[in-house]
């Protein structure tokens, strides 16, 4: 079987369990973004702008608008990675039945990848639609935000289901959320600068592929991006989406092909 | 190499997990078209050898071809042609019946209209026809069973693997899985299957190996094992619990050979009627006495010294 086809069925597998819900995703997916924007980015952006006058030379909105994007893509990715692949590792065994088959634990991967990706890719349109709708990004380049956005939630997709594919119950994962997810979706750089934190955390942000997503998919939006800040933004959730996927296909293979 | 209708080939084959030795250098083959038994208790290696067979485990060390091919370099090639049935079923409960079969025959790469035509077929074959649109889970375990194993058939294999496929279930599911599985033998599928039951073993066996601490004790076919271990009649006697330990002696003789169980003293002898004559003789009142052929769970006591199911 081609490199493509075992990753093409893999990816199949999670349409024909989405097509279940997909009604309520999608929904999910337009709702949450419509009310943050209209809570956060227009009735508390409306304080910041009268006392300060917007963020970094833009209305607090502008600012918001895009890096919540990418930490909603971030939030897609921790889920996708967590208890759906834990499932179908131990609780389901649904990979065991597909190892039984000519699909391969890097088909597995590429497939959970690709499925995450699309997944993120309808959260990102959904958010870059209703962002559109508050007047926020009227640009071509603008549009650029759902790629960038991806990218920087394929960073938690492989890092995370690496540590996932060391479990062996859930509690860990809620760990994840509340020492990693958390505090980088209030403090990587998604509702104020990053130059606003402490100086030891300012380090520690940059160190980490959301502010770096955040930067990229803001840059583009704002069109205040130059190519060299562009590339260096990009290249972090790249080179944590690299690493994750070498660290978690050595990791699956000891699980899965014991 | 060897035979070249051997479907499977092991030589020394051996699985180790860290320093538990799971399959201890273990030789046998598989010829096209026989149903071929692993008979063992739990953690006698049926599981792990059957999973290097499906070219999921790697081997440690050993000679194991599958159709002549290394799982370890054509493991994909292999699996196109292998049907499994893990021990556990690993059925999708998320989809339906058929959507089960429908997302594995993907996995098979074959296309969705083939995929469906073949689902359907498979559903008819192990009676889920009614079923194809509920959701797994509400099937009752005999039907999970007959579904995983309907799994197994969709790319058509060669070889059918199945551990354990009867285990939890009640007599009738049994049944019913013993005669599909009778039936793919009778189209030329080649079974190979672990067991702890030996009536599954007797049932369904061209011939089979007997597993204990991971090595191979005994291989041969039903009959042959019965004949070579066992005694033509087995007398099963029961006395009441307090008088079984002082019996040492008073039996001696009657049989060719005695195991003395927690709960009852089995004679070997090849005239069980005789045998209870005997034993009356001798001024012993035992609760029950009963007379029966012997069996694989016979042939397995005499070469382990244990029972096949505890």
């Amino acid at each position: 079987m081609s490199l493509m086809a075992g990753t093409l069925h893999v990816v199949e597998y999670n349409a024909l369990v989405f097509r279940r819900i997909w009604r309520g995703s999608i929904a999910v997916s337009f709702f949450t973004p419509l009310f943050f924007l209209a809570a956060m980015g227009v009735g508390l952006g409306g304080l910041v702008n009268r006392s300060s006058g917007g963020v970094n030379g833009v209305p607090y909105l502008d600012f918001l608008a895009p890096g919540l994007i990418a930490a909603a893509c971030m939030q897609t990715a921790a889920i996708e990675a967590t208890y759906p692949i834990l499932a179908k590792i131990m609780w389901d065994k649904t990979y065991e039945a597909a190892l039984a088959t000519p699909v391969t634990i890097p088909d597995l991967i590429r497939g959970e990848v690709v499925w995450t990706t699309i997944r993120m890719f309808i959260v990102a349109a959904m958010f870059w639609i209703v962002m559109y709708l508050f007047g926020v990004g009227h640009s071509l380049e603008a549009l650029l935000a759902i790629p960038a956005s991806v990218l920087t939630g394929l960073a938690f997709s492989s890092t995370i289901m690496a540590f996932t594919a060391t479990r062996r119950n859930d509690s860990g994962f809620a760990a994840i959320n509340r020492f990693v997810i958390i505090p980088l979706y209030l403090l990587g750089g998604t509702f104020f600068p990053i130059a606003k934190l402490p100086l030891a955390l300012q380090a520690l942000a940059w160190a980490t592929p959301l502010a770096h997503g955040v930067a990229l998919t803001r840059g583009v939006v704002l069109g205040n991006i130059n190519a060299p800040e562009a590339a260096l933004h990009a290249l972090v959730p790249l080179a944590y989406f690299a690493g994750g996927l070498l660290i978690a296909r050595a990791l699956l293979v000891k699980r899965l092909a014991k | 190499m060897s035979d070249p209708h051997s479907l499977i080939l092991a030589r020394q084959l051996t699985k180790r997990f860290g320093d538990l030795t799971a399959v201890d250098g273990i030789d046998f083959e598989v010829a096209k078209g026989e149903a071929f038994g692993f008979l063992g208790p739990n953690g006698a290696g049926k599981t792990s050898t059957m999973r290097m067979i499906g070219g999921v485990s790697p081997v440690t060390s050993g000679l194991l071809t599958i159709f002549g091919l290394d799982p370890a370099r054509h493991g994909p090639t292999i699996r196109a042609r292998l049907g499994v049935v893990p021990q556990a079923d690993t059925l999708d409960l998320e989809l339906t019946v058929r959507e089960n079969l429908m997302i594995y025959s993907r996995y098979f790469d074959l296309s969705w209209r083939e995929g469906a035509r073949r689902a359907d077929e498979l559903l008819e074959f192990v009676q889920l026809k009614e079923r194809s649109r509920d959701k797994v889970d509400e099937l009752s375990g005999g039907m999970k069973r007959r579904l995983t194993i309907a799994r197994a058939l969709i790319n058509s294999p060669e070889l059918l693997l199945l551990d354990e496929p009867t285990t939890g279930l009640d007599p009738q599911a049994r049944h019913l899985v013993w005669d599909r599985l009778y039936r793919l033998k009778q189209r030329g599928v080649t079974l190979v299957l672990t067991t702890h039951y030996m009536d599954e073993a007797e049932q369904l066996c061209d011939r089979l190996v007997v597993l204990d601490k991971a090595r191979i004790a005994a291989e041969g076919s039903p009959r042959e094992l019965i004949d070579r271990y066992s005694t033509r009649e087995v007398l099963e006697l029961r006395f009441p619990i307090d008088e079984q330990p002082s019996l040492d002696g008073k039996l001696n003789d009657i049989a060719e050979r005695i195991e003395v169980l927690p709960d009852r003293v089995l004679l070997y002898t090849s005239d069980g009627d005789e045998a209870i004559a005997a034993v009356r003789k001798r001024g012993l009142q035992p609760e029950t006495a009963l007379v029966r052929r012997s069996t694989l769970e016979d042939v397995f006591l005499r070469l382990t010294g244990r029972s096949l199911v505890d």
